[in-house]
């Protein structure tokens, strides 16, 4: 391969990564939890993209497996499951009480992206001189930011897609430093995905029924202070009333 | 091809409980495959400590993937022996509760799933294979922990479902570094056992940046304290048998994965693993021992010493020299078969009183004198009161810890645990023998039974004399084979 057609390699994988690090800011910012799970399909796709060019780059056939995992299992299979476990409610949701307000939540973001640089380049450079690219950095960054959408949300498909989102991330970075990690390692992790997705929506359901909200995130009865308000209900009344 | 069996059976035991051959099929299956693996778990770990190499019980082309050593066997043995006591005791425990035939199998194969995703971690050596297993077990017992369909219960789930996979992520990326740290050290193949051999050529810094990532990872899902927050919840929403398996092992396996690092961390020098695990260690036993003495609900009081265990068994990793890591795992083992029995007993106490709540329960040894005797025999035990298991491990932990002249982390440590001695023993002791509040008050607080003594079921009764039979007996005597095993897996986790 050419030094050039490397170097084209390369820049297309970096806008890919780029992209890859707007689609997380925008799941920060997004108050629709449907655009939320649009904008997490659409950064699979950019991690299969990014796949794609570094097994070229690098004459990988293991990251095309990657890239295929990606395609079928995120876009395809996980609205399928959500919408065959949890109910529809949870895309008609919007989020107009948050924790922080979008502006202060983006700052966080963007001190949370600067940090993931510094923790991130050393990290890349100590993997070997040969490799290069914004991989590393951006996706601890998006690990980062994903833990924070955990963190600041209360609706369940924003958690759902805050965890698979901070996935995402560890395995932005994990293409470019565990290029040869196993195909059935990959396959494994991918199933992983689908149980998350799988479970999670058993439990959302419950919620709902039992609770009659999907901002499952606010449940808050469970604290030590409030024990004794807890305790104070006799559980096996609830249990009777179920 | 044991090792292969073993994880087969739960499996199939979960199918088989998917046919509907009534209400006595279901936990008989349970059962009878807990108690398969206990046998061929104590095989194998007879074959391991006789000597025999990982790879000769297995067939050669499984031996990349799967590798069983003193430390695994270990860990299979605590996993099926708590798995049976508690498949018993969901027995009794089920039938009080009066499920449907469908919740019932619900509840009986997600447990046999739940014990397979456990049995697969310390045998699979591939790390990435661990993390997916690690990963396994929240998945397989979520639905476990939310079983009540409380508000509380899908709560503490769900609270535990976020927190657990937002470490495995952190967790994930850890594995990745350290992948690529082996490739960066020259390569070799992706095991615990390989990783081993090619530690002293890593980066130092990828290194650490994959144990740190790990630690905190993983550390999540053992209940360290910055990350502890989901644990009590979890620990004590769940069915007691539940929260015998989770408390008792489940966090202890998970511990054994971060174990396994020890070793390539003391190949690089100044990487200062050991640091790392006493501080963490320590604050852990801190914050839980002062946390125990402000609980309201007695089932969050076995939690938060679960969250203290964790912590005594880092520290002691963290005091570093074979005496100390012996004396680690021999918590382990303790704090597993004790605080199994705690919760088993906690949940005798709640199937009698119907409250978890500790100033509504008082004068229990009246009104169900086996659920009172185990519970402050339980109590005692946990909070390592002489002569029971528990104390053997902790008096080991401490007497290492001197002979390092670690003087201040030994200190610490001894002042914390006996903190949590009479954090534990107060409450209990007013909730086993305390006098009745008001007499007038008690028949309102009483649960599904009307008052006056109320009957444990007889599995229930069989199931705590059995887990309270280690219990005792390790506190006096260690038998020379689980001294044989524990010196090996000590081996394992030492360089």
């Amino acid at each position: 391969m050419s030094a050039a057609a490397q170097q084209l390699l390369e820049n297309l994988n970096a806008l890919a990564a780029g992209l890859f690090l707007l689609t997380a800011f925008g799941i920060v910012a997004m108050r629709q939890a449907r655009a939320c799970l649009n904008l997490f399909i659409l950064q699979s796709l950019l991690l299969a993209a990014s796949a794609v060019l570094l097994g070229v780059r690098y004459d990988s056939g293991h990251l095309y497996g990657v890239a295929l995992v990606n395609l079928v299992s995120k876009p395809l299979i996980v609205p399928w499951l959500l919408r065959k476990t949890s109910p529809a409610e949870i895309y008609t949701r919007r989020e107009i009480e948050q924790v922080l307000d979008i502006p202060i939540a983006l700052l966080i973001a963007l001190a949370l992206v600067i940090a993931a640089y510094f923790v991130g380049i050393p990290l890349a450079n100590a993997v070997g001189p040969g490799f290069r690219g914004p991989n590393v950095p951006i996706g601890i960054a998006v690990l980062l930011l994903g833990a924070f959408t955990l963190t600041v949300r209360r609706e369940a498909l924003s958690l759902l897609i805050g965890l698979l989102v901070m996935e995402n991330g560890a395995f932005l970075a994990g293409i470019a430093i565990a290029r040869d990690l196993g195909m059935l390692v990959e396959l494994a992790i991918a199933t992983d995905g689908l149980v998350i997705v799988f479970i999670m929506g058993v439990l959302v359901r419950a919620v709902q029924q039992q609770i009659g909200t999907t901002a499952i995130g606010a449940l808050a009865s469970l604290k030590e202070t409030a024990a004794q308000a807890a305790a104070a209900r006799p559980s096996p009344a609830d249990r009777a009333s179920s | 091809m044991s090792v292969l069996l073993l994880l087969l059976l739960p499996l199939a035991a979960t199918l088989l409980i998917c046919i509907p051959f009534g209400k006595r099929w279901v936990p008989a299956v349970t059962l009878l495959s807990c108690l398969a693996e206990l046998v061929l778990t104590a095989r194998l770990a007879l074959q391991v400590v006789a000597g025999h190499a990982p790879g000769e019980l297995l067939a050669a082309s499984w031996s990349k993937w799967i590798a069983v050593d003193g430390l695994s066997a270990l860990i299979l043995l605590l996993i099926a022996l708590i798995g049976t006591t508690a498949a018993l005791y969901s027995v009794g425990y089920m039938a009080v509760e009066e499920l449907t035939a469908r919740k019932l199998r619900l509840y009986h194969a997600n447990y046999n799933l739940f014990i397979f995703s456990m049995l697969a971690i310390p045998v699979l050596a591939e790390p990435t294979l661990v993390w997916i297993v690690v990963e396994l077990t929240t998945l397989c017992s979520a639905l476990l922990v939310s079983f009540d369909n409380t508000r509380e219960a899908l709560e503490a789930a769900w609270k535990y479902v976020v927190l657990s996979l937002m470490g495995a992520g952190v967790a994930l990326l850890g594995f990745m570094v350290l992948f690529a740290a082996m490739h960066a050290g020259g390569g070799g193949t992706y095991t615990w056992a390989g990783l081993v051999a090619v530690a002293p050529r890593m980066p130092p810094l990828l290194l650490q940046a994959a144990f740190l990532l790990i630690l905190i990872g993983l550390g999540t899902k053992v209940g360290l304290v910055p990350m502890h927050t989901w644990l009590p919840d979890a620990h004590s929403q769940a069915p007691s048998p539940v929260c015998a398996l989770l408390s008792g092992i489940e966090t202890s396996s998970i511990l054994y994965v971060i174990l396994r690092l020890f070793p390539l961390m003391q190949a690089v020098p100044g990487a200062h693993a050991e640091t790392w695990a006493m501080v963490l260690g320590l604050i852990s036993v801190g914050t839980a021992s002062f946390l125990l003495l402000q609980v309201k609900d007695y089932k969050r009081l076995f939690a938060f010493s679960t969250v203290e265990h964790m912590g005594i068994m880092l520290a002691a990793i963290g005091l570093g020299g074979s005496a100390a890591n012996y004396g680690a795992l021999q918590q382990m083992v303790s704090h597993s078969v004790t605080k199994s029995f705690c919760f088993l007993a906690a949940g005798a106490a709640l199937l009698a009183t119907g409250t978890r709540e500790i100033g509504a329960v008082r004068a229990l040894i009246r009104r169900s004198p086996p659920a009172g005797a185990a519970l402050i025999l339980g109590g005692l035990a946990i909070a390592g009161a002489p002569p029971m298991a528990v104390f053997l491990s902790e008096f080991a932990i401490l007497k290492a810890g001197l002979a390092r002249g670690q003087y201040l982390a030994t200190g610490l440590l001894a002042t914390f645990i006996v903190i949590a001695f009479f954090g534990v023993m107060a409450h209990l002791n007013r909730m086993v023998f305390g006098a009745p509040a008001n007499a007038t008050a008690q028949p309102a607080q009483s649960g599904p039974e009307p008052a006056g003594t109320f009957q444990l079921p007889l599995s229930c009764r069989l199931a705590l004399m059995l887990a309270a039979v280690p219990v005792l007996v390790l506190g006096v005597y260690l038998p020379r084979t689980l001294h044989d095993l524990l010196m090996l897996a000590t081996a394992a986790i030492m360089r």
